[in-house]
């Protein structure tokens, strides 16, 4: 066996205090998207609670706006649900993990049909557009940026919903699985957000 | 040194030597190395350094003289729009993002950065946009029909964004050009915390960390919170301008003050986004040209991260004269001022690193000297103009535009350089050519003193700053000339540079290892590095493990 110089020339397998542990890169880029991501949130939030009454003209917020009171258990709930498909990951459970998954893909897909009929119920019944006035433009973007988020979430848990049923996510997948349901938690607690400020506050 | 049967003979095979053209432009297109995407960073970014360069050129004919008719005024407002626009996003931004994705990984002892494919992604998405910008010269039918460059200024203040004072496509192409450039620009700071936070190669606490991927990690962390802002805002602005939103539209109750305020939560953090990295380079050279470990490790560290925190609170003090009331006023005057302690921290540090050193004066530290003096001047000015009476009097000056150019040119962009001519050697496997980084050095000092010690005169003499042209008599006409030649200087030490950069890859001597006697972690591994950096991974004791390896009679821990 020919003996080469090595590109490293410090020293090999020093002693290390204690055992050498680094969090997990996918935990780490998460939370730094999510801060981000709330950075992106927090400018729409401030342009929200800026133009709340300074419309020009109508519709208000407190002539059109319902609380959407249903969908937003749906989609907290979903969180739950979310939470509980890593751990069922993590014990193997791999049947619970995928029901788990299927509950939480329904009720964002739930929570997102009840946006979806609010808006039309806006813009068809009470012609309210992003163009009619501040309030337009502030609700439809800050709705619309989370409810893209919700999108996202729903496209990524669906494919891991579909890997799932194929039978090809694993134990060792849960590590990942928890990165994404950190992203859905983001998303939920976003909404509580939002809720607060367009439909409490902003009424 | 170490010596084990390994795995070296493997790299032979994957060097792009000897291949052809086609297969070694495909290897660089798909690369998901951290070291030759931060050479493409580099590169992109020096070819942006040229264009910007230029317009600023053109923009110094212009005024060099009073009455002049050298380009028309409103040639000269997309000269200054993309002069700025292309050297904050895409030569600024790049270039620190380049160095940062090939040293990070090297000097925390990682293999690569946490998400490659990520990193890849992020460069492509920049470059993409800094096109995207520049196509607005053939697509943007602006309004003197076909081809108009975006002329709204770099921060682009609303109302003069929306539809009916720019019609046309120009200023679609600025706001989408920034908006991706943002993206990218967070995608790879994401990278940039991660691999710092989970990379790090054995024994490599936070605290034995060298101090440039510290202030990296400072710096990903200010482009989350200041960047995103500025990609939310454009997106908003993006909506007023496709969807017909009023969020800047003052006609239907919106508010122009909001963007100022949008666009400087930016803009602020924006600088330190910027002048960190050149912290970063200034920590490491001024202690291997001094021979000594870094003076007050601790102190540095701290002094970083509360400049990123104070940076967040300062953004209005670029709005004093939109009238903010005596609360806000004094708030962020106060702030303002607060910034300059760790600043000053940072400079004694610094100081009492050189001090009692055996200085040697290759060109990366005579670089390093005039940073030193050059940013100690510019946060002189930048004091002087954070107290709001004065700033009444002269913002929107020359005297603005020369403080801030000293700060990105004569900070940042001095400490750019020595952190060239520094690890050149180490991308390159080859030497610089001293005689030329020292013409470069001269002229590039000299023609920055000329123009941008001179600006700030008739910016007192109350010269606006983004006119076209001026009238005789007023007292500016010397001083604008003097600031041209300065800027003739300042292109000849550039070209000097790249054609040395060209040069001595062909002609200069080999530089071995080590040629600096450092004492980081990229300096144990060959020159160019392997694609794996580190055929075993390293383990380290100290915060100068190279050095202890060099000087065992000395170790590190005496100075920790
Ligand atoms: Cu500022």
């Amino acid at each position: 066996m020919t003996t080469i110089t090595t590109a490293s020339r410090i020293p090999i397998d020093g002693p290390v205090e204690t055992p050498w542990k680094l969090p997990y890169r996918g935990t780490i880029g998460m939370a730094c998207l999510i801060i981000a991501e709330s950075a992106i949130f927090i400018i729409f939030v401030v342009a929200y609670i800026y133009y709340i009454g300074k419309s020009l003209s109508g519709p208000t917020p407190a002539q059109v706006l319902e609380l959407p009171i249903f969908g937003t258990i749906c989609l907290l709930s979903s969180s739950i649900f979310v939470h509980f498909a890593v751990s069922s990951l993590r014990k193997e459970n791999y049947r619970g993990c995928t029901l788990n998954l299927a509950a939480t893909v329904l009720l964002g897909t739930i929570f997102l049909a009840t946006t979806a009929r609010e808006w039309y119920h806006l813009i068809h019944d009470e012609g309210l557009t992003i163009k009619t006035n501040l309030f337009g433009t502030t609700y439809y973007s800050l709705v619309g940026l989370h409810a893209t988020h919700v999108v996202v979430g729903l496209i990524m848990l669906s494919l891991v919903l579909c890997f799932s049923l194929a039978g090809l996510v694993k134990e060792e997948h849960s590590e990942k699985l928890e990165v994404l349901s950190l992203y859905w938690h983001f998303v939920d607690a976003v909404w509580v957000v939002v809720f607060l400020v367009v439909y409490v506050l902003g009424r | 040194m170490t010596t084990t049967p390994v795995l070296e003979a493997i790299d032979e095979t994957l060097e792009t030597q000897g291949q052809p053209p086609v297969n070694v432009i495909y290897e660089w297109l798909t690369t998901v190395d951290h070291k030759k995407i931060g050479l493409m960073y580099i590169v992109y970014a020096l070819l942006f350094l040229v264009v910007g360069g230029f317009e600023a050129i053109l923009m110094r004919i212009q005024l060099a003289i009073p009455n002049n008719h050298f380009v028309s005024p409103q040639v000269f407002n997309q000269l200054f729009t993309m002069h700025g626009t292309t050297m904050v996003f895409f030569m600024g931004m790049p270039i620190l993002f380049g160095m940062g994705n090939y040293l990070v990984p090297l000097m925390i002892g990682a293999r690569d950065m946490a998400f490659p494919r990520l990193n890849a992604f992020s460069f492509w998405i920049s470059a993409f946009a800094g096109i995207l910008l520049y196509y607005s010269y053939i697509g943007g039918s602006g309004l003197y029909a076909a081809g108009s460059a975006p002329d709204v200024g770099w921060f682009a203040y609303a109302p003069l964004t929306s539809k009916v004072f720019s019609p046309g496509h120009s200023t679609d192409y600025w706001t989408l050009a920034v908006l991706l450039s943002g993206v990218g620009s967070i995608g790879t700071a994401l990278n940039i915390v991660t691999t710092i936070l989970c990379m790090r190669c054995k024994g490599m606490k936070m605290s034995r960390m060298p101090l440039l991927p510290w202030l990296y990690l400072v710096m990903s962390g200010l482009v989350f919170v200041a960047v995103s802002p500025l990609t939310a805002a454009q997106v908003m602005l993006t909506l007023d301008r496709y969807l017909g939103s009023h969020f800047f539209d003052t006609q239907a109750g919106g508010s122009a003050i909001l963007w100022m305020h949008f666009f400087w939560i930016f803009g602020h953090p924006e600088v330190y986004v910027l002048v960190l990295p050149a912290f970063a380079f200034a920590n490491e050279i001024i202690p291997v040209f001094s021979r000594k470990a870094m003076f007050g490790y601790p102190a540095m560290v701290a002094a970083s991260v509360s400049i990123g925190f104070i940076s967040l609170s300062v953004w209005a003090h670029h709005m004093f004269t939109a009238g903010l009331g005596p609360a806000g006023n004094t708030f962020f005057v106060f702030a303002t001022m607060v910034i300059s302690v760790p600043t000053g921290i940072k400079i004694f540090n610094w100081l009492a690193t050189i001090w009692g050193g055996k200085i040697i004066f290759a060109p990366p530290m005579m670089f390093m000297v005039a940073f030193l003096f050059q940013f100690l001047i510019a946060g002189l000015t930048g004091i002087m103009l954070s107290a709001a009476p004065f700033n009444w009097q002269l913002s929107a000056s020359y005297f603005v535009v020369a403080h801030f150019h000293y700060v990105l040119v004569g900070a940042i962009v001095f400490s750019l350089f020595g952190a060239f001519y520094y690890w050149y050697p180490k991308v390159t496997g080859k030497m610089m050519d001293e005689t030329l980084a020292k013409w470069h050095f001269w002229l590039f000092l000299i023609g920055f003193h000329l123009t941008f010690d001179f600006m700030h005169v008739p910016g007192i003499l109350g010269m606006p700053r983004r006119i076209y042209t001026y009238e005789a008599g007023r007292g500016w006409d010397t001083l604008n000339f003097i600031v041209g030649i300065g800027a003739i200087f300042q292109a000849v030490g550039t070209l000097i540079l790249v054609y040395n950069m060209i040069h001595s890859y062909y002609k200069g001597k080999e530089a071995g290892h080590d040629p600096w006697d450092a004492w980081t972690l990229e300096w144990s591994v060959p020159s160019p590095p392997p694609s794996y950096n580190f055929a075993i991974e390293p383990t380290v004791n100290s915060r100068r493990p190279l050095w202890d390896l060099k000087h065992p009679e000395d170790p590190d821990s005496d100075y920790e």
